[in-house]
């Protein structure tokens, strides 16, 4: 179908839905790189005017990538709630974002409604909101998953701890935890990206995490971002593995770029259930994601870098994950060139995936050959602790020394925290009153010596 | 000036645990914000790493050293003519330029089990300080396993993938690219290895097998050779690379 729009007597055309989606997206290099964005301004907001008036239900008629050779696309149309939709059904997608804004739409609607949302339906309507339209929408929806502890209540911000080592040292990696254990930090998970993908190695780590958060009671979890055979493999060998990761991508030749597909995620899935090492609930995934991974494989067949990305929102609520986070900045200048477009798609990513009903997360990061820094960070940062996002980066010093990248630090945690006025997770915020390392108001006491320290020094 | 320092900055009382990491630990605070020590130090790695983006090959060491080690080379340039067109548009340093991809062709080669590739990659500055003491290891235990080794190919403006066209026209088994990787904040200088079987234009990261880190302060250039070795043999073994390709080898200590 194609579509079209006239301003001052000249006519833009779009001729598929794919190719107006493109085009309404605001200006980012990845879609520049990959030649689907609009030619100027103007064609830009024709697209979006010409958006605006396409009723929802065509989402679910013209499939971006086709239905025969995109299992994605299959999960995506295949998976719709119809029942959910019916609410909106009647819907352009401009109204949708009016309808959105409005005090209707509250959290318990759009909690109910996200079956019936299609990625394609939600990526639409972002593209046509301004970057506060983002946060007001997001930070009505409450995403709360469960494992040792309890995610995403409302008031709350959680924080992944990433205590990575160059060479996995041990010890660099234990002193890393407690570092950011008495800073606050580490109640989304401990995660560690190891710097290779071995299993003897990796089960090793594990064993690591899994004897600190026992021996310290630690209500949280850990991960070992790993590549998901190896998850697998570890299952296999009764590894203490508490959450299965896996990096995903909105089409299905991206996934197979990861070297992955559905059937492999369900069986992994499947596995790490079996293990039943929550003992709060049973989310037990953790994924990431990031716009541009799909143009970075050659697998965005033609759809712009956010419509991909919030597809792959599609597969990671498949699997009823813990822990979803977009990497905005990680991926490179030649998809987010610079701090005001990993801004504008991080706010994007945020509200797409918890539109769809994921537990969101924010690795708010850049990498040094983008036109960013840390200023851009804080701005982020706060837009998103407004924004209710579930959880962000808790990284010393912001400096990851294994990844080559800067995130956010144990110290922005707490600014954020601080500033407004969330706390940890209820059951870690426990662990830290105990532990004397904060007080009720979310003050960090002063230390003079704590039984963390034990770890290393004994 | 340093009591004032001391009664508003609230340190750390675990700084020696900084002897296990080079990470930004123990750091202390003021309220909830890093010491402004902490702050300017950053500011200044930042300024480190931003250069490294920088840095261009340096070719002619490059060469001299080569041939020290009795290797033949070329130096090749990508699609990318500058920096600027690299860091807008990958794919231009996936892609030999003309020029090149004739030297490569018109070599015609005979086929080879190793191809290696040294490219800038995001780091001129790794390549400069690493590639040739690793291979310095690695050569000999080719040697050792009666491996032949094509013409060492020396890429500017070169991305991973660039490897798998330079190891298609030498008609290499197995291509190995020592890149710079992405410049961190600790690490400006940090290299890359990634190993693709049967390279050939086209094919994406989960044909390869990578190995990260390699600077002194990382993965040493000793435990770097092995590990890369290991992993070619297994591929040679299993006829293979990628994530099938697991390395079940000596543990990192």
């Amino acid at each position: 179908m194609s579509y079209r729009y006239t301003i001052q007597n000249h006519t833009y055309h779009f001729n598929t839905l794919t190719t107006l989606l493109a085009k309404a997206s605001p200006f980012r290099s990845g879609d520049a790189l990959a030649g689907v964005a609009a030619m100027d301004y103007k064609e830009r907001v024709a697209a979006q005017l010409a958006l605006a008036d396409v009723p929802l239900k065509n989402f679910l008629q013209e499939a971006v990538v086709p239905y025969e050779q995109d299992e994605v696309t299959r999960l995506i149309i295949d998976s719709h709630n119809t029942a959910a939709f019916t609410p909106i059904a009647h819907f352009t997608t401009g109204q949708f974002r009016d309808w959105l804004l409005s005090d209707n739409a509250d959290g318990i609607t759009l909690q109910q409604l996200a079956p019936g949302l299609t990625p394609e339906m939600v990526a639409a309507v972002s593209k046509l909101m301004r970057n506060q339209d983002l946060i007001s929408v997001a930070r009505k929806c409450e995403v709360i998953t469960k494992f040792r502890n309890t995610l995403g209540l409302k008031g709350r911000l959680s924080v992944r701890l990433q205590p990575n080592h160059p060479t996995d040292d041990p010890k660099g990696i234990a002193a890393s935890i407690v570092d950011g254990l008495l800073y606050g930090s580490g109640d989304a998970v401990i995660g560690i990206n190891p710097a290779t993908d071995s299993p003897a190695h990796v089960q090793t780590l594990l064993q690591m995490l899994d004897a600190i958060i026992q021996r310290f009671e630690i209500p949280t979890q850990s991960c070992v971002l790993c590549h998901v055979t190896t998850s697998l493999q570890l299952v296999q060998q009764k590894a203490p593995l508490d959450l299965v990761f896996q990096s995903i991508g909105g089409t299905e030749k991206t996934n197979k770029s990861f070297g992955i597909d559905l059937a492999l995620l369900q069986e992994a899935y499947e596995a790490a259930l079996s293990l039943q090492r929550g003992t709060l609930g049973n989310n037990v995934m953790y994924f990431e994601t990031g716009q541009g991974s799909s143009l970075s494989a050659n697998a965005h067949e033609g759809v712009d870098q956010q419509t991909c990305e919030a597809r792959a929102y599609a597969v990671a609520r498949k699997f009823s994950p813990l822990l979803v986070n977009t990497v905005v900045g990680f991926i490179g200048p030649e998809y987010l060139f610079d701090g005001k477009q990993i801004i504008r798609a991080a706010l994007e990513d945020h509200f797409c995936g918890k539109l769809l009903g994921l537990p969101m997360g924010v690795d708010v990061c850049y990498t040094n050959h983008a036109e960013a820094d840390q200023d851009d960070m804080d701005n982020l940062l706060t837009l998103l602790g407004v924004a209710g996002c579930n959880y962000i980066m808790g990284i010393p010093g912001a400096d990851d020394i294994m990844l080559n990248y800067q995130s956010t630090s144990f110290h922005d945690a707490l600014y954020v925290r601080k500033v407004l006025g969330l706390k940890p997770a209820p059951e870690f915020e426990q662990w830290l009153l105990r532990q004397n390392i904060m007080n009720e108001d979310g003050q960090l006491l002063s230390i003079q010596d704590h039984k963390l320290l034990q770890l290393i020094n004994e | 000036m340093s009591n004032l320092k001391k009664y508003i900055v609230q340190p750390d009382p675990w700084a020696d645990l900084k002897e296990y990491t080079a990470a930004r630990i123990a750091l202390g605070r003021t309220g909830t914000a890093e010491p402004l020590q902490a702050l300017l130090q950053f500011r200044l790695a930042h300024a480190h790493a931003r250069d490294a983006v920088y840095a261009v090959l340096n070719q002619q060491m490059l060469l001299n050293e080569l041939q020290a080690l009795h290797c033949a080379s070329f130096t090749l340039q990508t699609q990318a003519a500058n920096r600027s067109e690299y860091l807008q548009y990958p794919d231009k340093g996936r892609r030999l330029n003309a020029k090149a991809h004739d030297q490569l062709g018109e070599f015609n080669s005979t086929g080879y089990d190793v191809c290696v590739v040294l490219a800038d990659g995001l780091s001129a500055t790794a390549i400069n300080n690493h590639a040739i003491p690793v291979l310095k290891l690695l050569l000999p235990l080719f040697n050792k396993a009666s491996m032949s080794v094509a013409p060492v190919c020396i890429v500017q403006e070169g991305r991973v993938a660039i490897g798998d066209e330079c190891g298609y026209l030498l008609k290499a088994k197995l291509v190995v690219v020592l890149i710079g990787e992405r410049p961190g904040l600790s690490s400006p200088d940090s290299l890359g290895v990634y190993l693709t079987w049967r390279p050939a234009p086209g094919l994406t990261d989960e044909a390869r097998n990578c190995i990260s880190n390699i600077r002194p302060e990382g993965l040493n250039y000793q435990a770097a050779a092995e590990k890369i070795f290991f992993l070619i043999n297994e591929a040679f073994r299993l006829q293979l690379s990628g994530v099938t390709l697991k390395d079940n080898g000596g543990l990192i200590s």
